[in-house]
């Protein structure tokens, strides 16, 4: 019992890093209709900005690891994807949008060897060691639990889950109760229709790119924090994750790219604890085909429910 | 040695100082750069040596190095490129098992020796009569393992395989086997696959078995992150793992999460025999660091290709070969080396373990 609510957990802790990187996917495609293909590799630059930058800012909030450094990391890491997402989109993906949408992905496509290659010769093939911005260890669970005090939790898993659910909530907040949020649905529901009633199409564009891309920033330093070992591919498979937990939740809906995450990240476990790791992939994207089959619009994808 | 007194060095060398050709095949970049450059500066400082006293049969040696890149089928290019372009005599290297089985085929047709420095996998030599290596086989390594196991007195151990490696498949098949004979029990099998990141499922489902300790035969490149999560999960039995361990990033990442855990390796910059001192000391002044195993298995390599030349009086192949092959007692620094008849290497293991921040010398098993 105690192994199987621990390997939730553990699931439940990757889930939530898989749904961060989903949501950017999820909104681009919300926003353009297109895959940005490249979105994994943002989550890459996100853990190498807070790598570079963790010994200055770590140093600026009195040295050692500890909250305040590793909160500066994260907004460190999050302002600069968030400049890489919108320089991406105004330079490779803004001329071609008059373009068919099959261009535009393969722009993204080649976007995204750009950084996985370009990462690695400027930053080495080799695994990097990440830097401890905080200090990851066990939490002590009250006795008094009886047989759940037996779990493992760890400080790095709260506070993935704890900056996911507060990122959550954060980018739903701005997405309902904002102008900006109103002009992204608007776009979404119909792009023509918005610019003609005076939305600007390309700064409603830009902000989608910066915010989901800073939401893979994030992704990579809550990655780094409890996998301290980082390398320039690191972006392909957990972009490839996210991508599924996008499409299983229901692709342009924010509430399904959290959920299908944290799905994936819980079936990823399971497997892999009590089947083999070996069946992970299979698995996961068999289940992926069979959703699929059954509700083609994802769990949460209904036509006439609001996409961004 | 009396076979080279009788070749009479020194009438070679006044007919020609020519250079003679000996190939190198590493990893200088790339994924496994680690081990590659370590390899190749053990094996540059042997040449160096050797060049210093005169050369082999009065002639020094070139080494000509071709960096694979770490990348599959940049070996056996470079192979063909050193043999026909460059006319080598010899080949050294490759230090993983996958690059030096692309590479031997290669040698084999050409019929020229190849000695890798540390390929562990059995297949290796299997290629033909003209491939040879100088460091124990996977087989050895698990079984050495298995019996320290024992002697620490664990009963009860979990195994943590990468499948995606055969070294790792290897050397778990062969703890296995010689554990459960001598009356081990194996509590746990548990996989996982290179390049993963996360193991937290994978360790859950070990603590929930109540091992004495874990075996996991991986790289350096997961073996910390998996000790350091092992650690997190309240895991704090000892980890023992084979020679794929050793690479600058173990320690880095894994901080003291591996301190008390156990290897097997080739060599011990912390062995007191002379020779080893005399290498430590000329290896730090020259590259600054401590050798690890792969520059001790280099350097070895590089040491019995010029005893066998000298052995041969000659670098024709076919002779090369066959001294190479009748290597005996080959005082290396990794210990007292002999080929055996399927050309794979009869030496001692060692053990270490983890300390402050460090490697150190906790035994040596001899086979």
């Amino acid at each position: 019992m105690i192994e199987f609510l621990q390997q939730l957990v553990n699931g439940l802790s990757q889930g939530a890093i898989y749904a961060l990187i989903a949501l950017g996917y999820t909104m681009v495609f919300g926003v353009l209709r297109f895959i940005n293909f490249a979105h994994g590799d943002i989550y890459m630059i996100g853990a190498f900005a807070g790598f570079y930058s963790a010994p200055k800012l770590l140093a600026l909030a009195g040295g050692g690891p500890s909250f305040a450094g590793a909160a500066l990391v994260l907004v460190a890491a999050m302002a600069l994807c968030a400049a890489a997402g919108v320089l991406i989109e105004r330079v490779c993906y803004r001329p071609l949008r008059a373009q068919p949408r099959l261009t535009v992905l393969i722009a993204a496509i080649g976007v995204s060897l750009l950084l996985e290659n370009g990462g690695q010769f400027a930053f080495g093939a080799d695994p990097q060691a990440f830097p401890e911005i905080i200090a990851d260890s066990a939490i002590d669970l009250p006795a008094s639990w009886g047989e759940f005090s037996l779990l493992t939790i760890t400080v790095g898993q709260v506070i993935v889950l704890g900056s996911t659910a507060v990122l959550l909530l954060a980018l739903r907040a701005v997405v309902l109760h904002t102008r900006t949020g109103m002009a992204m649905r608007a776009l979404s529901l119909n792009p023509l229709a918005a610019s003609l009633m005076g939305v600007n199409t390309d700064a409603v564009v830009s902000f989608t790119f910066a915010v989901g891309s800073a939401m893979a920033g994030a992704a990579g330093i809550l990655t780094a924090i409890q996998q301290p070992s980082i390398d320039p591919l690191m972006g392909i498979n957990a972009g490839l994750k996210a991508f599924v937990a996008a499409v299983l939740g229901g692709i342009g809906n924010i509430p399904g790219a959290a959920l299908g995450g944290v799905l994936i990240g819980i079936l990823e476990a399971l497997v892999v604890g009590y089947i083999s790791p070996t069946y992970r992939d299979p698995i996961v994207f068999a289940v992926l085909i069979v959703v699929l089959l059954v509700r083609p619009s994802g769990l949460l994808g209904k036509p006439e429910r609001e996409k961004v | 040695m009396l076979v080279s007194a009788v070749c009479l060095p020194g009438i070679f060398a006044a007919i020609s100082a020519e250079p003679i050709l000996v190939g190198e095949v590493a990893s200088l970049t790339g994924a496994s750069a680690s081990f590659g450059q370590s390899s190749h500066e053990g094996t540059e400082l042997a040449v160096a040596e050797i060049n210093a006293a005169g050369g082999v049969l009065g002639r020094p040696i070139l080494l000509i190095t071709e960096d694979d890149q770490s990348q599959a089928g940049q070996p056996a290019t470079i192979v063909r490129k050193l043999i026909s372009q460059d006319k080598v005599v010899a080949v050294l290297g490759e230090v993983a098992s996958s690059k030096s089985l692309e590479a031997a085929p290669i040698c084999q047709q050409n019929k020229i020796p190849m000695i890798t420095p540390a390929s562990t996998n059995p297949k290796v030599t299997e290629v033909g009569d003209h491939i040879f290596r100088i460091c124990f086989i996977d087989p050895f390594q698990g079984t050495v393992c298995s019996k320290f196991a024992r002697e620490m007195g664990w009963k009860k151990v979990a195994v943590l395989t990468d499948v995606k490696q055969d070294y790792s498949v290897g050397l778990t098949e062969c703890f296995m086997r010689d554990f459960t004979a001598n009356g081990g029990e194996i509590v746990k099998e548990q996989k996982f696959s290179s390049g993963d990141k996360d193991f937290k499922p994978q360790l859950t489902s070990i603590k929930a078995a109540r091992p004495d300790a874990v075996f996991v035969p991986g790289y350096y490149a997961e073996v910390p992150l998996i000790a350091k999560q092992a650690r997190l999960l309240g895991i704090k039995i000892p980890f023992l793992g084979g020679d794929g361990w050793v690479g600058d990033s173990l320690l880095k990442v894994a901080g003291s999460a591996l301190d008390g855990s156990f290897f097997s390796a080739h060599f011990s910059s912390e062995d007191q025999s002379p020779k080893v001192r005399n290498f430590v000391e000329t290896f730090r002044a020259k590259y600054g660091g401590m050798p690890d195993d792969m520059a001790a298995l280099g350097y070895d390599s590089a040491m019995i290709l010029a005893a066998a030349i000298r052995a041969a009086c000659t670098t024709d192949p076919a002779a090369l070969r066959d001294a190479i092959a009748a290597t005996k007692d080959h005082d290396g620094v990794t210990g007292r080396i002999s080929l055996d008849e399927r050309r794979n290497a009869s030496k001692p293991a060692v053990i270490l373990t983890i300390r402050d921040g460090g490697f150190h010398f906790v035994k040596k098993v001899e086979p």
